[in-house]
């Protein structure tokens, strides 16, 4: 069977060879224009006089476009229509598209763009936390907040009390890709564009609104990402809407690529957080209540940052059973590039929160952290742990979203506060509040295997045996200490807006066997398109070169979600299964008919069809099903099951099921500089039933490289005036071949998933992403080794702040 | 503009070129060899290393007029005279040297430089040698096994498949 085999990406040869097709790579029909944006120059105030004479007598210049020349919608926002294409008077932030420029080249455009003579009346910006709660800038009303248990009272009680603080940084998505988009203007008003995108259907939406036209005029196609990250999950609006409106005026094909100076400037990265916490806990170091308060700065638009907020809160518990907690969430509107969907959603900036606790209580104790870790686990699974089971949401309807994007994961109602007028996919049952084993959020969890993964691991790593060492090896050295830490992870799968839990696939088959195989995930190199292939194969009992993948297209395939939230395999995986099986099962009751023998006699198995007695191949059953007039194509439809979320309230059942890893890391330091070096890194990740081993295990290595790069050496940088600072890797130091460790272990924990996914298999896209944390506690735990006072580090520990957490050690 | 002449994977080539066209653009947009990527515009990512005279050359660093008369290597031009991956391309595509498969020219090409240069580097040596060659996706794992599998070294002892 063509599942759980680690065959190698799709696209391999074509990459190696350097035939596969990104965005920029496509021939251009002549006469296509080439876009650029022309930003503005302040963070905040409103635009006094825009003088666009030179712009437009500039070499090679086409068109130059305002917001007063944009026909409809001028709105690329994923949310609730607060992010103009460009401005329409007020200025956001230092990089806002404020014209667009039509030019014969990309250069030419770019030039023509910097031209603009623009005067500002300015204001001062809203940069900081600080200045965001003073001016009550933010989105929603007021701070969300979700509780469990009588918080208060259990933080008076326990033995034991610790205040804390930490700040982790953003981090730009860094898509080798930049972001692109070509728009090619059809007969009679309709648009066809493609966009390097992680959500066709959302760029299908935005571009339809913004032409005035019904979705059905508008087709995107994507083959391929060049890494998305979630960058490209609404980032890629502005380009294919700027493309669409200025194609459809001028008739030529309309193309746009962002420099890397420009796609960092422009867009959206990870939202930074600052967590406070207050903890009380007993003398071994459990939890007994705790309250968290998150501020997040969103930038100046709504984005995606409720629901990556609310995912924060989400994981705020990570591993750990917190019998009291509390998490106040405050979501602020700054003047910086609007922050979006980055790779964890929120999940990971939640977690580092209650790992710093777990340190932070270890530290106050003189205890092992991994030790602390497991006292406050969740209880082990339960044998009766079929996730899908559970059955407590009764379905209800949903509410009319008339002004928002319903595709989009920014569909969430800025709310009244009231919780009870904004449920999304159904009421919740309330779990009783000292029901056992249960989220901060109420929901039970009936599948924790960490108990098992951290034994296993913890013994692969020998992490008792090198703590040890390491003790001693830092006694007797002064100038480089080395620390190591574990850390685990849970991670909720689906959206967490429900009704973005569907998916669905279009199959053919043609007459010579040959199958052509389409659905709503897109590929930004995590081999999606590979492992739905292996489980079309497998239906068919076919070998997966039998089948051709397809470039994502909204003709083929409608209504589709985000190739987001690590849903990818499970969601479209299980839709293509579908699909598959309708074909099958068609073929199977036609060669029945014909053989005089009952459809489960029919075995479609290595390249063949067997019936009765008889064996031929899968082509020639095709041949004679199409013979006998039997259809060959078929759409394939799924929902994730037993999904129910209220956002307002904070309970119910966000997630189908959790996904599980747990990683050690092993740094040094050098106490002088600050400088720092992994040494070694064990991983142990839950992939469920792998689809596909070898893919998986990339997801993982990849992760826990971007994660640890997040918490280390990826600093953003603003200065006070709002600008960028780190717009160009010379400033932003993403990973590079030389910092991975020189001893990576990375092992699969290869158990069924007990939730019924396709061949019982878990996501894998962003859960090793946090496996990174690790990284940044074992360098805590070095710093830790210089004194005895608690070193705080913050994130991202750059050279710099390991050298004041070093400062800190040593009081 | 002004006319200039290489040679591009074994064939002769010309073309019209402005004086600040960079040799990556000629190569893209000039001849369609888009296999070359653009990652980062400013000669820090990699994605668009090409060979001029045998050398590796990030060719978004180049001017066009700088390779005339030059013979330039790309990565459509790597895989063996029967269309067989060349023992590089088919040991990142067994290793699983890449994902999205942006760097993976880059990575390609400056793999042969490297193996050219120093045919049995250690790990210690293929890591430095790619300093200039960004990954996003991969964690870089992958792609050094793909390395020292190419230069015929073992790899199983690199753990992680
Ligand atoms: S595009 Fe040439 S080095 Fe990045
Ligand atoms: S495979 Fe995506 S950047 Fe290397």
């Amino acid at each position: 069977m063509s599942v759980a085999k680690p065959l190698p990406h799709d696209a391999a040869r074509l990459h190696v060879t350097g035939q596969a097709r990104y965005v920029d790579d496509i021939p251009l029909p002549q006469g296509t224009l080439h876009l650029a944006f022309g930003v503005s120059r302040i963070a905040r105030g409103q635009i006094k006089a825009m003088t666009l004479e030179e712009v437009k007598t500039a070499p090679g210049v086409v068109a130059v476009l305002t917001a007063d020349d944009l026909p409809f919608a001028n709105d690329v926002s994923p949310s609730v229509h607060d992010e103009p294409l460009l401005s329409d008077g007020p200025v956001h932030y230092m990089g806002q598209p404020l014209f667009v420029v039509a030019a014969t080249s990309h250069r030419a455009a770019r030039m023509a763009a910097r031209l603009g003579n623009i005067t500002y009346i300015e204001e001062t910006p809203i940069l900081t936390i600080e200045d965001a709660l003073a001016a009550d800038a933010r989105f929603e009303d007021g701070p969300r907040v979700y509780e469990k248990g009588r918080v208060d009272a259990a933080l008076t009680q326990a033995p034991h009390r610790l205040q804390g603080r930490i700040e982790m940084g953003g981090q730009e998505h860094f898509y080798l890709e930049g972001q692109a988009a070509l728009a090619l203007p059809q007969e009679g008003g309709d648009m066809v564009v493609q966009s390097s995108t992680q959500h066709p259907t959302e760029i299908q939406h935005k571009v339809a609104e913004a032409l005035g036209v019904p979705m059905h005029a508008v087709r995107v196609e994507i083959r391929r990402m060049g890494g998305g990250f979630g960058g490209k999950e609404s980032q890629g609006n502005a380009l294919a809407v700027a493309c669409a409106v200025v194609a459809a005026q001028s008739g030529r094909p309309c193309k746009m690529r962002y420099d890397r100076d420009d796609d960092m400037i422009i867009t959206g990265k990870r939202h930074d957080f600052r967590i406070d916490y207050d903890v009380g806990y007993d003398a071994q170091g459990r939890i007994l209540g705790i309250d968290f308060t998150h501020y997040t700065r969103c930038g100046w638009a709504q984005d995606l940052s409720l629901p990556v907020a609310d995912r924060a809160m989400l994981h705020a518990d990570n591993a750990y059973l917190l019998p009291a907690a509390r998490i106040t969430s405050h979501r602020l509107r700054t003047n910086m590039q609007s922050a979006t969907a980055f790779r964890g959603f929120g999940g990971p900036q939640g977690m580092l929160g209650i790992e710093r606790v777990m340190d932070h209580v270890a530290h106050a104790l003189g205890r092992d952290g991994a030790e602390v870790r497991r006292i406050n686990y969740y209880a082990a699974m339960t044998e009766s742990a079929d996730a899908s089971g559970g059955g407590i949401f009764d379905p209800k309807k949903q509410p009319t979203l008339s002004t928002e994007d319903l595709a989009s994961r920014g569909a969430v109602r800025a709310s009244s506060g009231s919780g009870g007028s904004a449920r999304f996919g159904g009421a919740y049952s309330a779990v009783p509040e000292d029901a056992e084993n249960t989220t901060p959020y109420s929901m039970p969890v009936t599948d924790f295997i960490l108990h098992e993964m951290t034994d296993q691991l913890l013994d692969t790593a020998d992490y008792d045996r090198r703590k040890a060492d390491l003790a001693r090896w830092n006694a007797q050295n002064e100038t480089l200490k080395k620390g190591i830490a574990f850390s685990p992870v849970k991670f909720g799968i689906s959206f967490t807006l429900t009704h973005l839990n569907q998916a669905g696939a279009l199959v053919h088959v043609y007459q010579d066997g040959s199958i052509h195989l389409n659905h709503g995930g897109t590929e930004m190199g995590q081999g999606l398109f590979q492992k739905v292939a292996q489980v079309a194969a497998a239906r068919f009992g076919v070998n997966v070169a039998a089948v051709k993948i397809t470039a994502t297209d909204t003709g083929k395939v409608p209504n589709t979600s985000a190739t987001a939230a690590s849903s990818g395999s499970d969601l479209n995986g299980m839709a293509v299964q579908a699909a598959c099986s309708t074909i099958r099962d068609r073929i199977a009751a036609c060669l029945a008919e014909l053989h005089g023998c009952s459809v489960e006699e029919v075995v479609f198995d290595g390249g063949d069809v067997r019936v009765g007695g008889v064996q031929m191949s899968f082509a020639k059953a095709v041949q004679t099903a199409y013979e006998n007039r039997v259809s060959l194509s078929a759409t394939g439809f799924y929902k994730t099951p037993d999904v129910a979320w209220d956002r307002i309230a904070g309970k119910g059942r966000p997630f189908f099921y959790f996904a599980y890893g747990a990683a050690v890391s092993e740094v040094v330091i050098d106490t002088r500089t600050g400088e720092n070096r992994l040494l070694r890194v064990d991983l142990l990740h839950d992939a469920g039933a792998s689809l596909n081993p070898a893919l998986d295990i990339g997801q993982i290595e990849g992760g826990f490289v971007q994660g640890a790069g997040w918490l280390t050496t990826e600093e953003l940088v603003w200065d006070d005036t709002g600008r960028l600072r780190t717009h160009a890797p010379s400033t932003y130091k993403i990973p590079a071949c030389s910092d991975r460790p020189a001893v990576f272990n990375v092992a699969l924990w290869n158990a069924a998933n007990p939730a019924r996914t396709v061949y019982r298999s878990k996501a894998v896209g962003e859960p090793p992403f946090m496996l990174g944390i690790s990284a940044h506690l074992a360098l805590a735990d070095a710093c830790s080794a210089c004194g005895p006072h608690f070193p705080d580090l913050q994130a991202p520990a750059t050279a710099e702040e390991v050298l004041r957490a070093v400062g800190r050690a040593r009081g | 503009m002004a006319q200039v002449s290489m040679t591009v994977n074994g064939k002769t080539v010309s073309g019209e070129v402005e004086g600040r066209t960079l040799l990556a653009e000629f190569l893209r947009e000039g001849l369609n060899l888009t296999g070359t990527h653009i990652g980062c515009d400013t000669s820090q990512c990699g994605a668009c290393v090409v060979h001029v005279n045998g050398e590796a050359v990030k060719s978004c660093t180049m001017f066009a007029m700088e390779a005339d008369g030059a013979d330039v290597g790309t990565i459509e031009g790597q895989a063996n005279a029967d269309g067989s991956l060349n023992v590089i391309q088919q040991a990142f595509q067994d290793h699983h040297g890449l994902q999205c498969g942006f760097c993976t020219p880059g990575m390609v090409m400056s793999a042969a430089a490297l193996l050219k240069e120093n045919p049995k580097p250690s790990e210690a040596e293929v890591r430095t040698y790619l300093e200039g060659n960004i990954c996003r996706c991969t964690g870089y794992h992958n792609i050094v096994k793909a390395i020292m599998a190419a230069s015929g070294q073992d790899v199983s002892a690199i753990a992680a498949e």
